[in-house]
């Protein structure tokens, strides 16, 4: 099975870089949803 | 939210599916061997990638003529999903070339033209992140996400139009093109798989850039009090 560890390698590399992208976008939907609790309850003080 | 979930579930079973078939159900290519089955991968990720990137045209198309946040906020989730997806194939492909080719890049017309495409998208980006303004920052993007597709047909036909390193079609590819019938079936089910994949990170993407917008609106009110 000659080269059997480049297939391996971008199959690895490029299921990483899905991974990652999906990880990132994770913690930036969970950073803007405590930003929003922040704000929303923030207003009614201000009120 | 219980809908989303449901995709991501769905295509991350097709991805693994699709692996399967790569690895166990393709037969091996007879001249380059094992390493021809990153293919399944490699030209998956790209057709699922040039299709994000026509998304976020559409919906840079129909900013400009309606002025509706929506359309901007798809072309954003489409470029950045693009643009991960046209990462793998920039990556998987001179993993699988080195073997291939004995050279892992040279500046043929398809990777040259896929290489500009991807700076293209990433500029894009840059591009939005550096104007503050809301309105200003989806018309300037939506502007230059229509000149950057005009790379899109460029990529896709340069190995027609040229004598590339990078092989001719072998899908759509004219007389004396074309896969193994067993081959062809892993094809379009990895090309499946990777759409439903696309699909599914737009979608999270999208509602990202909705709460970003709730964010501003929250602020605005913030700030008015």
């Amino acid at each position: 099975m000659k080269n059997l560890d480049s297939v391996f390698a971008a199959y690895l590399i490029g299921w990483g870089v899905f991974f990652v992208f999906y990880l990132s976008i994770a913690k930036r939907t969970s950073d803007l949803r405590a930003e929003i609790e922040r704000l929303k309850n923030s207003l009614p003080r201000a009120k | 939210m219980a809908k989303r979930i449901i995709l991501g579930a769905v295509a991350v079973l097709l991805v693994i599916a699709a692996a399967y078939g790569s690895f166990y159900i393709a037969p091996e290519e007879r001249t380059m061997g094992v390493v021809q089955r990153i293919f399944y991968f490699h030209v998956g990720s790209a057709w699922a990638g040039m299709d994000a990137f026509f998304l976020c045209f559409i919906g840079n198309l129909l900013y400009v003529w309606r002025r509706d946040q929506k359309y901007d906020w798809l072309s954003v989730a489409s470029a950045e999903v693009g643009l991960a997806l046209m990462t793998v194939v920039l990556i998987t492909g001179p993993i699988w070339a080195k073997p291939a080719w004995g050279i892992y890049w040279t500046w043929d017309a398809r990777l040259t033209s896929t290489f500009v495409l991807w700076l293209l998208y990433v500029s894009y980006l840059l591009l939005r992140s550096l104007v503050e303004e809301p309105d200003r920052r989806a018309l300037l993007s939506a502007l230059f996400g229509i000149f950057a597709f005009l790379d899109v047909p460029l990529v896709y036909f340069s190995i027609r139009w040229w004598r590339t390193q990078h092989p001719a079609p072998v899908i759509m590819g004219g007389p004396g093109s074309g896969l193994d019938p067993t081959m062809s079936k892993v094809f379009f089910f990895s090309v499946l798989a990777m759409h439903v994949l696309m699909a599914f990170l737009i979608v999270e993407r999208y509602s990202l850039e909705k709460m970003k917008s709730e964010v501003d609106i929250l602020q605005r009110e913030a700030e008015a009090q």
